[in-house]
């Protein structure tokens, strides 16, 4: 398809994205927003885990540590230096952490920055690793986070983490940032480099015969990864308006892989579908554990019976997707006008 | 230090390091024959603990014999995990059949969660594991021996399985080429049915094991022992029956010994692990006991 | 055919968002969100069933009827804020109640805040919690407050003067009330002679106790939660460890000592002043008492429930002093509240929103819970 039809529908798309968010900012109840501005952020973070491992190819399960380090780091810069000194009850903060602030878009980019440095630093010595080892190590490397998070509390607080920190992700600030995530990742995987990111997945051996230099490629993709895992860690940080260590345990970057895979390792519009769906069903399958009344018969709710459903549909989608959602296709233009035209005919 | 403090830290590692290397064997024989890490691992662990209390309370069965019950129901669980969520998936991608196994993960814990309810239960223990020897200044419980003990009559029992049995020729012939081995004539539905059934029956020991030393039951009790004795098995050398084992002990020994000798770190306990996993990654890729695999172009 | 089932997929999506379900004007609608899975859950599940007991007791206020809405914070941040985002935005509830856990508690409460609806902590005992808020109050005492009872009672009542800690650094109650009870304790002249940390999870204290049983103290503190303080304890008797041991509210649980047996044997815990063993109870509590034990009569009732009954009776009597179920008033009378009389005793709510009502005292004697007494706290 040509270029000159596809610019103008993409920009028409993003228009229809802020005309729908203009309308839901005014039309939706707080709950339904919450869910729109939680799916932004769980599709920054699929897209950022998918660029890692649907299209480079190396098993990182290192993002709840980028989270943790872009929401702390953000955290600490929107925070005001007055919140800080109510806050650090126990231990008092240091200089550096007390009088540090920022307006949010700085704060939300140091985050990112400075959890792409971790990528680079821990990525260095780790991506040597072949694939399950390296899932371990950078499982590790996120655990590590975390207990180093609950064992200096004068720069995180400790085990008793943030509170109170402004909201300014809201849905124009979320959804920008998945766009801007969206696009970046495009530009990427369209560009050369993005072409041997795909070499280095489906045959790591034959990229290094061509003369690609594996290794600082690794690490760009990681890198970038890693920059839009603390960004989504960033915005969860002012979505929530608190956080803390225990936030970002091993099941965060499972719930995220969740994601990836469900909608289709190398699928970019998988991640947004599963990203989108998976937030939505969670929410959805509350009801389960209301209490159902059907005639003067009343069935008590039953805690737990929604992750009981929710495991089981993610077993059934698995077992007869296994590809996920979209395997590795996408949903283009030209998909959509074959699409429609195939309907008519 | 003195050395009645060094003995009973010792004896405390190797008690806790025994039951690792018995949940860390699980993980590494499925993942020798099929690549995967088997989340659902740590449930059946916590499976095996609860059935002894429900043999116990609910069909009044004496103590030893709730505990065989319960290895052989867990076993038939761990068979029935296989045979309906990987199975299926045994040619899909690699992930498809991880994502499978966290979903079963959450599905057992879960069901755990609804029919056991969240509150901790006790543990029955017989009154000879509890009473104290005295050897010196070092305090003994029985408990302390009999867990290494058994834990290490059950590995001996699966090592004569794996090297000296017909099924176990077919698990080691599984694990080196899958399909050469289906293509040789070994039922290999049936040897990874066998092998799952022996693994879960070892978890489950341990799951009881481990409520025998940690005297409690919650349905999220498997969650964190399984994920450590799993980075012991890549510690080792996943894979390895032999890596497991002695990465289990190793991390029993690192998490009580680094307490012992630097208790002002003990926050960081778990930081430890992790680092020297990453560590002897670096420099063994593929864990102490891992065989080196090359690339083939 | 196929195009019809996305685009009907579609369509169900994007209808799933439009809308359902509005206010009735003829009830009273309050919001539960307590942790029912996950990690706390043993907590949350009893004080629910302190809430529906209240609620089946004065199930009418004002003449309208009293319609509870519960949901489950799953002991997870996000959850927890998404949950009360539900409670006040799909169920237009008018008060809520929540939760057990302090952190949870705090996500929650940014939501209720910002929303104007008034939300009362059951058992969160952090003093993050209320600060700054003008909707957020709790039926508990705090941290601070409570680890001042525990070492005015150390310190003081028992004599003792060398104390230990065994801190859980991944739980901010934990470490919260950890630094409450040094700082009084060293005030008073006390000395601390080994802090050991773990984490949240850990199941092994072996080595902890190892370090802190050679430091020879004369008290231990715990401030965990009581499953992990039944192992310690279990941990401590098996290794031989001879000193006291002390814990606070999070080790009340009526299981403590079915999982904890003969090793929380003299283990003394600061609580709320409630406990059915209590000589003295006022005729709340003695209701409260009698009723739970004809509902459950295999289980005795504890501290949790008992707050759970409190914070939806507070809010009853809230709104049957203000006159109106209308979110502002209630806040506003609940900030009014003096001398309320619930199971947990008396309760004023203080200029910070907290519950002033003294320290509880509770020992385990011959495998039995037993109520010692109440302190006040040197400061």
């Amino acid at each position: 398809m040509n270029r000159s039809i596809t610019i103008p529908l993409n920009l028409l798309m993003v228009g229809c994205l802020g005309i729908f968010l203009w309308w839901a900012e005014g039309a939706l109840d707080g709950y339904k927003i919450q869910i729109l501005n939680l799916i932004a952020v769980n599709i920054i973070l699929a897209l950022s885990l998918n660029l890692i491992y649907g299209f480079t190819g190396m098993f990182s399960l290192g993002h709840a540590g980028f989270m943790a380090i872009g929401a702390y780091v953000c955290s600490i810069l929107i925070m005001t230096p007055e919140q800080k000194t109510m806050l650090f009850i126990l231990e008092e903060a240091l200089p550096w952490v007390q009088n540090a602030h920022a307006p949010f878009l700085v704060a939300v980019i140091a985050g990112g920055l400075v959890a792409a440095l971790f990528g680079l630093v821990i990525g260095a010595p780790l991506l040597r690793l072949g694939d399950d080892y390296l899932g371990i190590a950078t499982l590790g490397f996120a655990e590590i986070v975390r207990v180093i998070a609950n064992n200096i509390p004068r720069v995180t607080n400790g085990a008793l983490g943030f509170k109170g920190i402004p909201d300014h992700a809201n849905l124009w600030w979320n959804y920008g940032w998945c766009l801007l995530t969206l696009y970046c990742v495009i530009r990427i995987l369209r560009s050369n480099t993005g072409n041997v990111f795909k070499a280095i997945r489906d045959d790591e051996t034959a990229a290094k015969a061509m003369g690609v230099d594996v290794f600082r490629v690794k690490l760009l993709s990681f890198s970038i990864g890693a920059f839009f895992a603390g960004v989504g860690g960033a915005l969860l940080a002012s979505l929530l308006t608190t956080i803390d260590p225990k936030m970002f345990l091993f099941t965060l970057t499972f719930n995220v892989l969740m994601i990836v895979v469900t909608g289709g390792l190398g699928s970019i519009t998988g991640s947004i579908l599963a990203g989108t769906g998976i937030t939505m069903v969670l929410e959805w399958l509350r009801f389960v554990e209301n209490p159902l009344t059907i005639g003067d018969w009343t069935m008590p709710g039953i805690p737990g019976m929604r992750m009981v459903v929710f495991s089981l549909v993610l077993i059934l989608v698995i077992l007869f997707r296994r590809e996920g959602i979209m395997g590795m296709r996408e949903i283009t233009w030209d998909v959509v006008f074959r699409f429609m035209k195939r309907g008519k005919a | 230090m003195n050395l009645a403090t060094f003995i009973q830290h010792f004896l405390n590692s190797l008690t806790l390091g025994s039951l690792y290397a018995l949940i860390a064997i699980g993980y590494t024989m499925v993942y020798g024959i099929l690549r995967l890490i088997n989340f659902a691992h740590s449930e059946i662990f916590m499976l095996g603990a609860y059935l002894v209390f429900w043999g116990i309370t609910l069909f009044h069965l004496p103590w030893p014999l709730a505990m065989v019950a319960s290895v052989i129901v867990v076993a038939a669980i761990g068979i029935m995990v296989d045979r309906i969520a990987y199975r299926p998936l045994r040619d899909a991608p690699r992930i498809s059949a991880l994502i499978s196994a966290i979903g079963v993960s959450f599905f057992l814990q879960n069901v755990a969660i609804v029919f056991f309810q969240a509150i901790p239960r006790q543990v029955y223990r017989p009154a000879w594991l509890e009473n104290p020897m005295l050897w010196g200044d070092v305090r003994v419980l029985p408990l302390t021996l009999f867990v290494p003990v058994l834990s290490l009559l059950l590995m001996l029992g699966l090592v004569y399985i794996v090297y000296h049995t017909k099924a176990g020729l077919g698990m080691r012939a599984i694990s080196k080429d899958i399909e050469t081995s289906y293509l040789m004539g070994v039922s290999v539905n049936k040897v990874i049915a066998l092998t799952f059934g022996i693994g879960s029956a070892l978890a489950a020991a341990s799951g009881i094991m481990w409520a025998l030393r940690y005297p409690q039951l919650q349905p999220i009790m498997g969650t964190i022992p399984g994920f450590k004795a799993f980075i012991a098995a890549v510690f080792g050398g996943i894979g390895s029956i032999q890596g497991a084992v002695i990465g289990g002990v190793a991390l029993g020994f690192i998490e009580i010994m680094t307490v012992a000798f630097f208790p002002d770190l003990a926050g960081y306990r778990d930081a430890f692990a992790f680092v020297l996993l990453i560590g002897i990654l670096l420099v063994k890729p593929t864990g102490l006991l891992g065989v080196k695999t090359e690339d083939k172009v | 055919m196929k195009r019809l089932v996305v685009l009907s997929l579609v369509l169900a999506m994007v209808c799933g968002f439009a809308g359902m379900s509005l206010a009735a004007d003829d009830t009273v609608r309050i919001g539960v969100f307590l942790p029912l899975t996950g990690q706390n859950a043993f907590g949350g599940q009893l004080e629910l069933e302190g809430v529906q007991m209240a609620h089946k007791e004065m199930g009418e206020i004002l003449g309208k009827k009293v319609e509870l809405f519960v949901v489950d914070n799953k002991s997870d941040k996000v959850e927890s804020a998404n949950a009360v985002k539900r409670l006040i935005e799909k169920e237009k509830v008018q008060a809520i109640i929540g939760t057990y856990g302090s952190s949870l508690a705090m996500a929650g409460g940014e939501v209720s805040e910002k929303a104007g609806i008034p939300q009362v902590g059951t058992s969160c005992t952090n003093p993050l919690v209320t600060q700054g808020k003008k909707y957020i109050f709790r039926v508990c005492f705090i941290d601070p407050f409570q680890g001042a009872g525990a070492a005015t009672y150390a310190y003081r009542d028992l004599g003792l003067k060398k104390a230990a800690l065994l801190i859980d650094v991944a739980n901010d109650y934990s470490v919260g009330l950890a630094s409450f009870f040094k700082k009084s304790f060293t005030k008073m002249g006390g000395e601390i002679v080994a802090t050991l940390n773990y984490q949240s999870g850990d199941q092994d204290f072996t080595a902890q106790m190892q370090e802190i049983m050679s430091k020879q103290p004369d008290v231990l503190f715990i401030p965990s939660y009581f499953a992990e303080g039944a192992i310690i304890m279990k941990q401590a008797k098996e290794l031989g460890a001879t000193f006291r041991i002390m814990g606070g509210d999070a080790m009340d649980n009526p299981e403590i000592t079915a999982i904890g047996g003969d090793a929380v044997e003299g283990f003394m815990h600061t609580t709320f002043p409630y406990d059915p063993s209590m000589p003295d109870m006022n005729p709340v509590a003695k209701k409260f008492t009698a009723e739970w034990s004809k509902l459950n009569p295999d289980k005795d009732p504890n501290v949790n429930a008992a707050l759970g009954y409190d914070s939806y009776m507070i809010i009853m009597d809230a709104i049957k002093r203000a006159g109106s179920a209308e979110p502002q008033a209630i806040t506003d009378a609940l900030a009014a509240t003096k001398g309320f009389v619930g199971v947990t005793g008396t309760t004023t709510i203080n200029e910070t929103h907290d519950a002033e009502k003294p320290v509880g005292l509770v020992m385990i004697k011959g495998g039995k819970k037993t109520y010692v007494g109440s302190i006040t706290p040197e400061l």
